[in-house]
């Protein structure tokens, strides 16, 4: 079927479900949000399917999970690996070691030595060797892909990592999926601070001979890569399509839409463009102040914003700690600038964490808790609004990346 | 640290020679400003990542705030309360699952480290030892 033909066709089909009330077993919205009102694309090559849920550990809220398929470079042995968290906050794929079963060709360094990274998030780390799989994702491929397998056994954490503090992400009940696909604005996952050695390498990648880990200089191709921008096509950024969400459900289902502007279903249409300044974020001011370190991070599992003092939003303490627990439903109005002037303003609303989780559901709107000095638009920020992440130096019809659009 | 000519391993909590020694650790460059109830010591790491190191009118660092495109290391930022920091975490990571920013307020310590890759933004303060007139919204 042509593009312009599946446009039709797609058309046609949103028409006769808005006509009838039989729809149900064909939409895949069977637990949320009846009305959306932005277009969630159905198929085509360049469309996997995003489910909302508890994730495989059963305990995430505001996850977003695709499945992903990688192959030994080069061969047709492959494996398909499902609940793979969407994240637009980061760069490369990461898969646990223990949801593997096919064994990827392990990175060496220079020396002949494994690659190993560790890479912070922000209250884990991931730690684990750097591999080479053919990745493929709806029907887009990547060869030879950098990838992290995450293990804290197959290689010792070295102290400079194990000096951030943080606990491992490395295993199913820590991570609570299956891996991390990072399609963020960036196409490596630390870029050139990584490549030199000395002072300035922020020690992020290690070759690993067996007397022990050392920091090493990673090129820009050997480090671990957003694979959408190794596409063979479709390849400058990629759409978040989620529904509204009216009320708390047990999940929700959307699309992870490739490319901009590339076919029929990924044009920008009216969406707004909002270009990131040089450390990847937005100024969003709030109360007559900016806050100039925001962003928009579908791996991030609420809206994360200011203080208690600054927002009156009520901590939730211990027994939830992290989110805000309002006495009732708060309405929060911001205003989100972008480095080349785009502006617009922004309404979310933040519910009690603790009723919200009382309830055995994983679909929440109003999930929001403190983030120091920022806004941080997490994956409630995606319900219901189509979210393009570009990928910098990608050329699309909205300029080139990296930016925002929504 | 046996042999080195740091008088102390820590910043948090420590006085003004393990701010400098934060500054040799971090192969950084530093600048002093001063408040009415306190001075902070800026120190621009190599890696890109600056920390400001916020030191009482006695001479204690009561608080630390830090941003760049890659985390310090906690463990020479925190010094003695690098461990108190380490546990909260790992008390935390229980229950619900999911990517958000971290916040430890405890006695004694509080800690809060937000962002993403890239970009991270991060404070410490005792909160006890914060001068009165001084609120954490200060310390950025």
């Amino acid at each position: 079927m042509s593009p312009g033909k599946l446009a039709v066709f797609t058309f046609l089909v949103g028409l006769a479900c808005a006509l009838s009330t039989g729809c149900g077993g064909s939409s895949s919205h069977t637990n949320a949000a009846p009305n959306p009102t932005n277009p969630v694309a159905q198929s085509g090559n360049n469309v996997a399917p995003i489910s909302v849920n508890s994730g495989p550990a059963g305990s995430y809220v505001d996850g977003a999970f695709v499945s992903v398929t990688v192959c030994i470079p080069g061969t047709s042995t492959c494996q398909t690996i499902s609940d793979v968290l969407v994240d637009t906050g980061s760069t490369g794929l990461r898969l646990l070691s223990s949801a593997l079963t096919i064994s990827l060709v392990q990175q060496n360094s220079a020396a002949g030595t494994p690659v190993v990274e560790c890479l912070p998030f922000l209250n884990t780390y991931t730690w684990g060797p750097v591999q080479s799989a053919d990745v493929q994702i709806a029907g887009e491929k990547a060869g030879s892909v950098p990838v992290q397998v995450l293990s804290d056994t197959d290689f010792t954490v070295p102290a400079g990592c194990k000096n951030l503090g943080l606990t491992s992400a490395d295993t199913l009940p820590a991570l609570g999926a299956n891996g991390i696909l990072g399609v963020g604005l960036f196409a490596q996952d630390c870029g050139s601070a990584c490549s030199l050695a000395g002072s300035t390498n922020p020690g992020l990648y290690y070759e690993c001979p067996a007397s022990g880990c050392q920091v090493i200089a990673e090129g820009l191709t050997q480090q671990v890569q957003n694979p959408v921008a190794l596409f063979a096509s479709d390849n400058n950024g990629v759409i978040i399509e989620l529904p509204a969400v009216s009320a708390p459900a047990a999940t929700l289902t959307g699309s992870l839409v490739f490319g901009i502007g590339t076919q029929s279903n990924n044009a920008l249409g009216t969406a707004t463009v909002y270009t990131p300044n040089a450390s990847g974020n937005l100024t969003t001011t709030y109360k007559g102040a900016s806050y100039n370190t925001s962003f928009i991070d579908s791996g991030s599992n609420g809206y994360f914003f200011l203080d208690s003092t600054i927002t009156g939003l009520t901590d939730c303490g211990s027994a939830e700690s992290g989110f805000y627990c309002p006495s009732s439903i708060t309405n929060i109005s911001a205003t989100n600038q972008g480095s080349n002037g785009a502006s617009g303003t922004v309404n979310i609303s933040v519910a009690n964490a603790a009723t919200l989780f009382s309830q055995n559901d994983s679909v929440f709107s109003d999930l929001g808790g403190p983030a120091p000095n920022m806004f941080d638009f997490g994956l409630p920020f995606f319900f219901g609004r189509n979210v393009f992440t570009a990928i910098e130096g990608k050329s699309t019809t909205g300029g080139t990346g990296p930016y925002w659009a929504y | 640290m046996v042999g080195t000519s740091f008088p102390a391993w820590a910043a948090l909590g420590g006085d003004i020679a393990s701010v400098e020694a934060d500054q040799v650790h971090m192969q950084g460059t530093r600048r002093v400003t001063t408040a009415a109830a306190y001075t902070v010591h800026e120190i621009q790491g190599a890696s890109g990542t600056v920390v400001r190191e916020y030191v009482s009118s006695e001479g204690k660092v009561f608080a630390l705030a830090w941003q760049g495109p890659w985390l310090p290391d906690m463990r020479q930022l925190l010094g003695t309360y690098f461990d108190q920091y380490a546990a909260a975490i790992k008390s935390q990571s229980g229950g619900r699952i999911g990517r958000r920013p971290l916040v430890i307020e405890q006695p004694g310590l509080a800690v809060e480290l937000a962002g993403h890759s890239r970009s991270f933004i991060g404070r410490a303060y005792i909160p006890e030892q914060m001068p009165s007139s001084v609120g954490a919204e200060a310390i950025r």
